[in-house]
């Protein structure tokens, strides 16, 4: 066994004190006819052999495109510090906090973050954190039903399709309505919330809205009329939970500001690696009013019995351990160390990084954009973006593949995530950030006019 | 020994009754068993209690616990000083730290309850 | 310990200097946000910190010489399998092939990570005897409403929707109750009997035609194994109900015991407990669901698959209707499912078997040293773990549980887990886990028979502890009533600054 200390003479004194000649005394009380079949697993690899294994299984994905693809993950610089600071073991080898006075880092750390994201979100209270973007509105839409005593959440289409249908998982639970909003299918507004269709929706009053959930950006990287969203819903009587992207925050009015009662997000980007879907941070906050109806764990300062200050994990009566039946969640362990990561790539970017990261991946979309029309693609929108958008090209699904042959991930082919919206087919959702290089953007774009055989 | 005066429930709430409005609170032997109370959920003001239905829940920093009813009754009125000091229940349940005050349908259902001596043989038997 | 010994540190946004920072990102050009329409835009900045890297660098380091942790010392939690967390597994999920690689990249271009998913699951199945396994849940308890869900949806499936209740034992984790009342099931709890085990004519008089699922944990949270399993999982499935197994004490069971064989329909693994993917000072984890054949149908969606040539591919959208669906974004929490991959692969058959008997004979050559001066509740020998009481001491000396783990942080211990599970009164469960030595097993057990002495001696001292810790006892009374979760930098800090 690798990283067992016990030696045969450490096991004999062990047994000799218990009193017993073998170990498998120790299992008697498993019933015979109970007993496990042997494990069909290969022998354990030492070391330099599993090193070996898993350099070659890494060598087996593709790294070297030039990628467009974003869709809720995105490629973003990870200043090095990051991940040299988040490697201490100190950090990454602790447990939760629930012993408050060895716990102090992890603590400090966890309240830092809830300050950190409160700033972003402009909300005064943020959860230790959620597993990812999509349960934490998951749990945003639960806790609206919760907060109104209604039994019926309005999502936008616009909403990334995995929450969609997380909400949709979530709230089967508790037999809980899921009605979606349609999109404005042509014009100036086309690819945003239909406001008309929202308010109808709210409007039927044999079935009451507890929350209206939308995206700011949406999955489409359209900027939406959060502020109207969230009037309409209010005047029926509902709450709001805008979903948020955390960089896009340093740049774009936050949840606080227009009106959200709830903000759920996805913090990926900030100084967390792609790594194939997690582990990545759900972002999770609301105000004052809604404190105790927020799941998850909570930070708070306090002081320790010679006055000074400290930091504790509190409102514990909320979560299951203490609550059981009656938690509004059975969320334990959550994304300590991703929180963590967060709060580091703050801290290291500060204000003015930030929002050169944000500023600089709108930049780079514009360009991609005029290159990509140039080549001969179209936006399939016409509205405002930030940095990421629809084209729309014939055949894409070839396209995309001749363009991989190429070595250019082109976004991703919408079609595979909403297999069932023709009005979807042949788009393309491609995305830049402040890594994007030009030379990436100049690939692309002469990859994709050589497949489209455009003349200019 | 418990105040002489009030009435008791086997879940640790006490009633005062006069005419037909009733205090309602919970008792010492409750407040510390359950430690440094930290948060007082109480009905909305009209509601309708059922005796023995649950109107709420008491938090500790460690503990939760619901709260029964006593009698039957309208909520008319929660006791305001507790969402800024929940501390009360602990440092004067029988008094300051009472929770609500209800409009009692049938002031005879009392005599289903327990008198002083009646609960304090219950936490004596613990 | 640092040389200095760990130092309170003020918050960043108490170091924070306006100007200082910078240099990570080029500038962006000033109008690279001109067409987007001013009501959109951000009018009032984010007040976030500007700190220089060194003062950064200084804070997090400081910040983390105040915390206990697996490298730092002896972490006796029950029912958490405080393990070493392997260096090696941290650079495995490093490698640019794994952490640069987009969840939703083709499936061509992911061939390596795919592999490791795929082959997890078929070694997680093996371990659990299940026949699928689904890698998707980010933790236990996103596994336990999986898995829960999935009971759900094969009940309806046949009809059956008379079936409202969940059964647990009083011994269980909160998270069980929890999860029943998530996925819209009444929580039955059953009391245990009392050799703590789980009673089986309870259960049997608790199951019926309402039955959805009994959930239990096996070992039981006490660490104490069920040795009538089979009994009640019969009496289970005679009611039509399913059985769920917590598997957060899968570390005292490998290759003793497969759950899907014994008859268990459903179990969740805790990759960061078993398998030794790190904590993180909370998490994250990951929670894999192994399922029997009855509810393979119902896995969440996508599922890893294997091509006829070899190749690996995810699931489609819609390729499965009878899938319960997604319980997050993209396919799982992947970096988590690298490094117990590469534990799974360091250990092997054999090495996984030791894991679990060395695991054992340490807690209980533990509690043999630990009898006589701490109530033992249950004689007999236990698993991975197993419950002491101070009880007996706190008739004599007033000293309790809480006051004797906050005494031995002095020691240089973290406590073990205390008040869990509820059914034992003053209770301490401990769970050394297989890879401390020897020599760290009997300082623990004499520290704790050292501080038994000191209840009776000079109770004080325990009453008040932890002295040496960075910080004493905390007021957590004032910090539920009044809470302070964020800094305002508006309005100042309430209490003062360490520095």
């Amino acid at each position: 066994m690798p990283y067992g200390p016990h030696t045969l003479a450490d096991r004999e004194r062990m047994l000799e004190a218990i009193g017993i000649t073998s170990v498998d005394e120790l299992f008697d009380d498993i019933p015979a006819n109970l007993r496990a079949s042997r494990l069909d697993l290969p022998a354990g690899m030492p070391e330099l052999e599993l090193a070996a294994h898993l350099q070659a299984l890494a060598g087996r994905n593709r790294t070297d495109l030039a990628s467009f693809l974003g869709a809720g993950a995105y490629r973003h610089f990870q200043p090095p510090v990051v991940d040299q600071l988040l490697l201490r073991g100190e950090w990454y080898t602790a447990y939760t906090p629930y012993q408050p006075e060895v716990s102090q880092g992890t603590l400090q750390s966890i309240y830092e973050y809830q300050s950190l994201l409160a700033e972003l979100v402009a909300m005064d209270v943020v959860s230790a954190s959620h597993y990812d973007g999509a349960a934490a509105t998951a749990e945003a839409a639960l806790m609206t039903c919760r907060a109104t005593g209604r039994q019926r959440i309005l999502v936008s289409r616009a909403v990334h399709s995995h929450y969609r249908q997380t909400l949709a998982t979530y709230l089967s639970g508790g037999d809980l309505e899921l009605d979606q909003v349609p999109v404005v299918a042509a014009g100036p507004l086309a690819g945003t919330t239909d406001l008309a269709a929202l308010e109808a929706l709210l409007a039927d009053p044999a079935r009451p809205v507890a929350g209206v959930i939308a995206g700011q950006p949406n999955f489409y990287g359209l900027l939406e009329p959060m502020a109207e969203i969230g009037h309409l819903a209010h005047a029926a009587g509902g709450l709001f939970v805008a979903v948020v992207e955390p960089v896009s925050l340093a740049v774009l009015e936050p949840p606080g500001a227009y009106g959200a009662d709830i903000a759920a997000g996805e913090g990926q980007s900030l100084g967390i690696p792609t790594q194939y879907g997690g582990p990545y941070l759900g972002i999770l906050a609301t105000g004052d009013a809604l404190v105790r109806q927020i799941p998850g764990r909570l930070v708070g300062m306090t002081t320790d019995l010679d006055g000074q200050r400290a930091f504790v994990m509190t409102m514990r009566a909320r979560e299951q351990d203490i609550r059981r039946e009656r938690a509004a969640s059975n969320i334990c362990t959550n994304q300590a160390l991703l929180a963590l990561a967060a709060s580091i790539y703050l801290a290291t970017l500060g204000p003015h990084g930030l929002r050169d990261v944000a500023a600089l991946g709108a930049a780079r979309a514009a360009e991609l954009e005029a290159a990509l029309v140039e080549a001969g693609a179209e936006r399939l929108h016409p509205g405002p973006y930030l940095n990421e958008f629809l084209i729309r090209v014939p055949d894409a699904r070839a396209i995309h593949a001749r363009l991989l042959e190429r070595g250019v991930l082109a976004g991703l082919l919408m079609a595979d995530i909403e297999p069932g919206d023709p009005g979807l087919a042949d788009s393309l959702l491609v995305c830049a950030t402040e890594v994007t290089t030009g030379a990436e953007v100049a690939r692309f774009a002469a990859a994709l006019k050589a497949e489209l055989g455009t003349v200019r | 020994m418990v105040p002489p005066d009030l009435r008791y429930t086997k879940d640790h709430e006490w009633v005062r009754l006069a005419a037909d409005e009733a205090t309602v609170g919970i008792t010492a032997f409750a407040a510390e068993q359950l430690g440094d109370i930290v948060f007082v959920e109480l009905p909305a003001i009209g509601r309708s209690l059922a005796a023995a239905a649950t109107f709420g829940v008491v938090e500790s920093v460690k503990a939760v616990s619901d709260l029964y009813a006593p009698l039957s009754g309208e909520v008319v009125e929660i006791n305001p000083a507790l969402a800024g000091q929940p501390e009360l229940v602990n440092t004067d349940p029988f008094g300051a730290g009472w929770m609500l005050k209800l409009k009692v349908a049938d002031p005879a259902e009392v005599d289903a309850l327990l008198d002083p001596a009646g609960y304090d043989q219950l936490i004596a038997e613990g | 310990m640092s040389v200095t010994g760990p130092r309170l540190q003020s918050t960043i946004f108490e170091k924070s200097r306006p100007g200082r920072g910078g240099g990570k990102i080029p500038h962006a050009p000033k109008d690279a946000l001109d067409r987007l329409p001013a009501a959109a835009r951000r009018s009032q900045p984010a007040a976030l910190p500007e700190l220089n890297e060194l003062e950064m660098v200084r804070h997090y380091v400081n910040l983390s010489q105040l915390n206990f942790a697996i490298d730092t010392g002896f972490y006796p939690l029950g029912s958490c399998t405080m393990k070493f967390n392997p260096k090696v597994n941290e650079w495995a999920a490093r490698l640019p092939g794994f952490a640069g690689l987009h969840p939703l990249a083709p499936d061509s271009t992911a061939q390596g990570t795919l592999q490791i998913l795929w082959e997890l699951e078929e070694i997680l199945a093996e371990i659990s005897g299940m026949a699928a396994v689904s890698l998707q849940p980010a933790a236990g308890a996103q596994g336990e409403l999986t898995g829960i869900l999935m009971i759900r949806a094969y009940h309806r499936s046949r009809g059956d929707l008379e079936r409202v209740e969940v059964l647990v034992p009083d011994s269980s984790h909160g998270t069980n109750p929890a999860t029943a009342t998530m996925a819209g099931f009444k929580t039955i709890t059953v009391p245990s009997a009392p050799d703590g085990g789980v009673d089986i004519d309870a259960f049997r008089a608790a199951l019926g035609p309402r039955t959805a699922a009994v959930m239990i944990t096996n070992p039981s949270t006490l660490g104490l194994f069920e040795s009538r399993i089979g009994e009640l999982l019969e009496a289970v499935h005679v009611a039509g109900a399913l059985a769920y197994m917590d598997g957060a004490n899968l570390n005292a069971i490998l290759g003793r015991f497969k759950p899907g064989e014994a008859g268990f329909d459903v179990m969740h693994i805790n990759t960061h407990k078993t398998f030794s993917t790190p904590h993180g000072g909370g998490g994250p984890g990951a929670g894999p669901v192994g399922v029997g054949p009855r509810l393979v149908p119902f896995l969440p969606a996508p599922r890893v698959l294997k091509v006829d040539d070899g190749t690996f591919r995810l699931e489609r959208p819609g390729e499965r209707p009878t899938s319960i669906g997604r319980l997050r974004s993209f396919v799982g929490n992947t970096g988590v499912l690298v490094r117990a991959y590469a534990y799974l692969r360091a250990h092997g058959a054999e090495g996984l078997a030791e894991v679990s008997q060395d695991a054992v004979l340490a807690a209980n050559y533990l509690k043999g040293r630990l009898a006589g001066t701490y109530d033992i509740p249950y004689e007999r020998h236990c698993k991975h773990e197993f419950v002491a009481s101070a009880a007996t001491i706190k008739r004599h000396t007033g000293i309790r549980t809480l006051d004797i783990a906050k005494r031995l942080i002095d020691y240089g211990f973290h406590p073990p887990t205390i008040y869990f599970p509820l059914i034992v009164e003053e209770g301490m469960l401990i769970e050394p886990t297989e890879t401390e030595a020897l020599e760290t097993l009997d300082a623990f057990a004499d520290a704790l028979i050292r501080i038994a002495a000191e209840a009776a001696e000079t109770p004080e001292l325990v009453h008040e502890a932890p002295h040496t810790a960075p910080v004493r006892r905390l007021d957590e009374a004032t910090a539920a009533r009044q809470p302070n979760l964020r800094w305002r930098a508006m309005t100042g800090v309430e209490t003062p600054c360490p520095d």
